[in-house]
This record gives structure tokens, sequence and C-alpha cells, in this order.
């Protein structure tokens, strides 16, 4: 798992900033996290304290919250995030192989890093690309019927 | 000339943009000035990436392209090698009935002009010279019911938030859609993004809220970014903001991305989610529409039921009640998905057997290999057996059968599927996603997978727990999610006992 960097005088200013962005919205607290977790590629665990006191709730109701969505990072990611599909429609064309062939290449298992920082291998369920499994994510991006050796190609591209 | 390619995910997951790019450099190359339009799928996944070319007699329909087809779309179009002919021609297409998504891949789903040629805002206008109440009888008349699975006439939410008495009420799209197998919802955000909002500014004079939210999921980014452009589209034209379309209603939208939590597809951990708290189940009632979101009466439907309403008001409540059969009435979005030769979205009138949506409208397996189950309704769905094929698809026809058709998502499975590890599955999945609220979802669904693994091991006392167990969490949950669970997990048992029987037979 890679090292939380330090947060600082300039994640401060940054994160002010996104609050100040979402002022009076209504239900603010997980755009505010989204954007966070894009600023800074996590969530800051020092991050948590001023925004709980910047929406007037919790550190614990904050961390609730952070901690509940599968979405949220305590940690940095690798460089490449791979997410693979498990749910129904992709696991009936072949993913639950393909997950195991993503592990065993890599090494890892779900929710982990390599050591080098490369890759993030994360489950999903469902992108709604059902009709054209299995599907992934790698980084952002959409890919559909994903094989081992597509599945090679885009973990060649990360390393 | 005009070329059409679609920027649907799944259009996109295959190499659309790619094919883009070719093709605007395949033009430059050769000093042809084109318009590229990046359309809706027409929902023929196994021909995407398809691109379109507008001629006289209409439009030309060439897929799956490669990168290797492109330069052929340039020279003689009839001799291209992916020529599938005109794409209103094709049997895909014939065979539906295209209500709900009319325009979805026909117009640029951001030209508002495209959008009014195609009879776009004819809805919203005739609903700007009806009284509210009228509005909400019309949706009642059109028999539309809840689309996002549950079945609940629409017009009777309406009418109880029409009639609450508050300060202020809300719309809320319910798009996230995270049940496998489906893609409706995402493919007209994407495809057609101003009827949601058409949809959802209809429902809004009708009740009375001047504020509508999309909670859709961060795992549809292009439907995202294509919502959020086509908000600013209709704000731009005076469709959303103080006066809709220059009338004294007030009604204005955004968007809301989730973060990953399957749960919050049931309306009211969403409601708490779109609060900023975690989404954690309510227990009803109160119901959402007299004390939703931040406890003011509110609408929660799902994006098929909002899209759905532009085409009722202009065509009349009678012209879309008089498709479908018994109870269900109007078309619902198939999306035929898994291992499938022809996957997809196809609309249809209720009433279809499930036998001819999967052998004839998808043609069986993409493996060539025999269909074994299909799960209606996503991982909350029953499996259905190929002996249940005769199984008209309406809500009242699946549920005499144990099954749903919820969001109308068909996973198709072939014969080397094992219904044993699909039932542990469903378990395992709705341990990861029960938000923790009740204990036979939270706790039973850990307690699912041990005592399946158990009878996967050969232990004949684990069966009769399992289905004990599937009844606890039936009747012991607030939300879909701990109380549906049992569906997939009790059909496989009931219709492939020998998946449950093989190993602990060999164990004897």
């Amino acid at each position: 798992m890679s090292a939380t960097p330090e947060f600082g005088d300039a994640g401060l200013e940054t994160l002010h900033e996104i609050l100040n962005a979402h002022r009076g919205m209504e239900g603010a607290l997980l755009p505010i996290l989204h954007a966070v977790q894009e600023a800074f590629g996590h969530v800051p665990q020092e991050a948590l304290p001023v925004i709980a006191k910047d929406l007037n709730i919790t550190r614990a109701e904050a961390h609730g919250v952070m901690s509940f969505y599968h979405d949220f990072r305590e940690n940095p990611a690798g460089r490449t995030v791979l997410k693979l599909c498990r749910a129904e429609a992709c696991q009936s064309v072949g993913a639950d192989a393909l997950a195991d062939h993503a592990r065993g290449k890599l090494g890892i298992d779900w929710h982990e890093t390599t050591a080098d920082g490369a890759v993030t291998l994360e489950p999903i369920f469902c992108l709604g690309l059902c009709a054209c499994g299995p599907a992934a994510m790698v980084n952002g991006k959409l890919v559909g019927r994903t094989d081992a050796a597509k599945l090679d190609r885009i973990l060649e591209g990360a390393r | 000339m005009k070329i059409y390619l679609p920027l649907d995910s799944a259009a996109v997951a295959l190499g659309a943009d790619e094919i883009a790019e070719a093709i605007t450099a395949e033009a430059q190359k050769r000093g042809v000035s084109i318009t590229l339009i990046r359309n809706g799928s027409r929902g023929m996944v196994w021909l995407e990436p398809m691109a379109e070319v507008a001629t006289e007699d209409g439009r030309l329909a060439f897929g799956p392209m490669t990168l290797e087809d492109v330069p052929a779309l340039f020279d003689d179009l009839a001799a291209h090698p992916k020529a599938l002919g005109l794409t209103d021609e094709l049997d895909w297409m014939r065979r539906q009935t295209r209500l709900t998504f009319a325009r979805c891949g026909v117009i640029d789903p951001l030209s508002l002009h495209d959008y009014e040629l195609h009879h776009g805002l004819k809805g919203l206008k005739r609903a700007l010279a009806m009284a509210p109440a009228a509005i909400v009888q019309e949706v009642t008349d059109s028999g539309l019911r809840g689309r996002g699975g549950a079945g609940f006439p629409t017009g009777i939410k309406w009418k109880t938030v029409h009639d609450a008495k508050a300060s202020q009420k809300y719309i809320v799209c319910n798009a996230d859609e995270g049940d496998s197998a489906t893609f409706a919802d995402r493919m007209l955000m994407e495809g057609d993004p101003l009827t949601l909002v058409e949809g959802m500014a209809i429902a809004g004079i009708a009740v009375g809220a001047t504020k509508g939210y999309i909670y859709t999921r961060s795992e549809y980014p292009i439907a995202i970014t294509q919502m959020q452009k086509a908000i600013q589209v209709a704000r731009a034209a005076g469709i959303l903001g103080p006066r809709v379309l220059d009338s004294d209603y007030a009604f204005d939208m955004e968007v809301r991305v989730g973060a990953g939590a399957y749960v919050c597809g049931e309306e009211t951990s969403l409601l708490n989610s779109l609060e900023g708290k975690r989404g954690v189940v309510r227990a009803k009632p109160p119901l959402p529409a007299l004390q939703g979101f931040m406890g003011k009466p509110t609408v929660v439907n799902n994006v098929i039921s909002l899209a759905s309403v532009p085409v009722i008001l202009e065509r009349g409540a009678a012209f879309y009640k008089n498709f479908g059969m018994g109870r269900s009435h109007g078309t619902m979005a198939l999306q035929i998905a898994g291992n499938v030769k022809f996957g997809g979205l196809f609309e249809t009138a209720f009433g279809l057997s499930l036998g001819e949506i999967v052998n004839e409208i998808a043609g069986g397996t993409a493996s060539g290999r025999p269909v074994k189950a299909v799960q209606v309704g996503g991982p909350l769905g029953a499996w259905f057996p190929t002996s249940l094929f005769d199984t008209p698809f309406t809500y009242e026809d699946f549920a005499a059968k144990d099954g749903l058709i919820g969001h109308a998502g068909l996973t198709i499975a072939d014969d080397r599927t094992d219904m044993l590890k699909m039932a542990r599955f469903a378990m395992e999945f709705c341990a990861i996603e029960s938000c923790g609220k009740c204990t036979p979802c939270r706790i039973g669904a850990v307690r699912g997978v041990e005592t399946l693994d158990r009878v996967a091991a050969g232990d004949p006392s684990a069966l009769p727990l399992v289905a004990d167990l599937c009844n606890t969490m039936k009747s012991g949950s607030l939300c879909a999610l701990g109380g549906f669970t049992p569906y997939p997990v009790m059909s496989a048992l009931t219709h492939f006992p020998d998946d449950f029987a093989t190993t602990r037979a060999a164990a004897e």
C-alpha cells in the first residue's frame, strides 16, 4: 500500500476552495468528497475534521459517510486503477476467469496495489456494458469484451 | 456528408472514439467535408461501433466498425464490407415499438433543434396548457407504472405529492441503475437526455415542485457529462429556470453522482445519500411522497418512468395505455445481456413470452451452447429455466412464477453455468452491498455464503438452512436488497436442484 502524503498548507488551501465552491448546496457532503478525491487522488484523513466543521456535522458522521461508499479511498491508488466487473452478465461471458488472470498476472488480490505502485485492482458491480462484457474501466476509460489478451495489453501499458 | 457514430458507453467501450478520430482523419486526407454527429446508440450492441451515413433514401448502417473499415465509408457504400442496409429496415428495429426511445440513436442528443424536429417539447407544451391535477390524471390514466422495478403506478405517486401541502417539493430521478443487465437509463441519458429533462419538468409542474435532482452513478461517466450538458442547453433555451417556456412555473435541476453503493438505488437510501448521509435505508412510512428529500414531499421516479412522460403527454394517455397486456400497460425497454448473440436494448409492448425474447429476438447464446437459465430483473431477480419460457413478460405473470421483471434486464447464461455458484454470488453481493440497517440482510447474507459453501462441500443438512434463511431475509428486511436476494437463491435451488446435489452425491 502506498504511503499517504503530507496534507500540508497547500492541501488545506485547496480544501477550503472546494468547501467554498459547495457552499449553500443541499446535501453537499458527497459532492465535496468527490471533489476532494478528484483533487488529491484520495480523501486525506486530515481533511475530514475540516469538512465536518464546515458542514456543522461531527467528525464521526463525516467518517461514517466516507467509509460507507466504495468509491472513496483513504490512501492513494496505483497509477493505473483497473476495475473489473464482477456482476452476473459479465460472469456469464467469463468475468471470473478474466479476474483470476488479472490477479495472477499482477500478483495481487482485489483492493490491492502492486508493490511498485503501478496498478490497483478493484471489483466493480456493473458499468452498464452488460451486452458487451466482460467490462472493465481503466483510469476512467471504458473497455468492453475484455479478454486476457486485451487485459495484458492494458497492463503492459500500465507498467 | 453526414455521418453518425454513437458516443454511447457501449460503443465507446468497443472503440467508437478511435473510429471517430479515424473518420475525421480520413475525411481530411480526402478533402471531403463531413459532419460527424456523436449520437446515442440504436441499441444493437453486437453491431457497435455502428456508423451511419445519411443518404437520400435514409440512414445506412455499417458495423461493427473497425479502423480498417473506415476508408471504405468514403467509397461506394453498397460495397462496404460492413454494410447492413437501411437502419430503419433492420429486423431488430422494425420489430420494436419505440415510444420512450423514439429519438435515442436518431438525433444529435444535445441539439434542441433536432429534439424539436422529432416531437420534443410537445408534451411539455401541452402540459403547460393543462391544470396540474389534469396532468397527474393523464399520467394515472396512461397506466404507467414505475419502470425502476417496483411497478408502482406513477400517477398515484404524483397525486400524493400534488395533494401534499409544503413550502418546497422535489422531483428526484432515480438514475442509480446498479442492476447487472440493465443499461436503459444510461442509454437514454447518453442518447436523448433532453427527454429526461422534459419529463422531469412536466413532473415538477404537475406536482408543484420547483427543483429536481438526477441521482446517477459514478460508473456512468458519459451519462453524467451528457446530462450536465443537456441541462445547460435546456437552461439556455428557457426550458429550465424561473419561467419554464415563459410560463409562470419555475423548475430547475442538477445532476448528483453516487459513490459506488448499490443500495442507493433503493429510493430511501438514495434520498439519504442525496442529503449527504450514509446511504442507509429508511423505514416507510413516512412515504417519500410526503417526507422525502430534506423531509419534503418528493416524487422519486426511475429514469424510464420520467422519460416516458413526454410521449404520454404528447400522444395522450389512451394512446400509451393501448400498448401492453393485462395490467402492464405501455412499452418496456428490454435490456438483453450476458451470454447472448444479439444483445442490446429492445423496446416493445409488454406481453412477449420470455422464450420469444431469448430465442427469437436475442438469438440465443453468443457461445452457441444451449441456454441454461435467464436471470430477469437484475441481481435480485429470479433465474428462469427454459421450462418457464412461456411466461409472458408482464409484472403479474412474472410475479406468479416467483420472479419479477424489475428494470427489465435479462442475463442469459449457457449450460456451463453452475447455479450453486450463482446462488452463492447473490448472497456474497448482498453481503458486500448491504447498508447494514436490517440484521437479516447484514448478517444473513454472510451466513448465506457460508451455508452455501457447506452445501458445496457436501453437507446435506445445510440445504434446509438456506431455505429457512431466505425466508427470514425475505420477511425481515426493510428493502429489496435483503428482501429479494432470496429470489435468485431460491429460484436457482428450485429449478436447478441437480447443481446443489452433485457435490453432495459425490461426497456420499
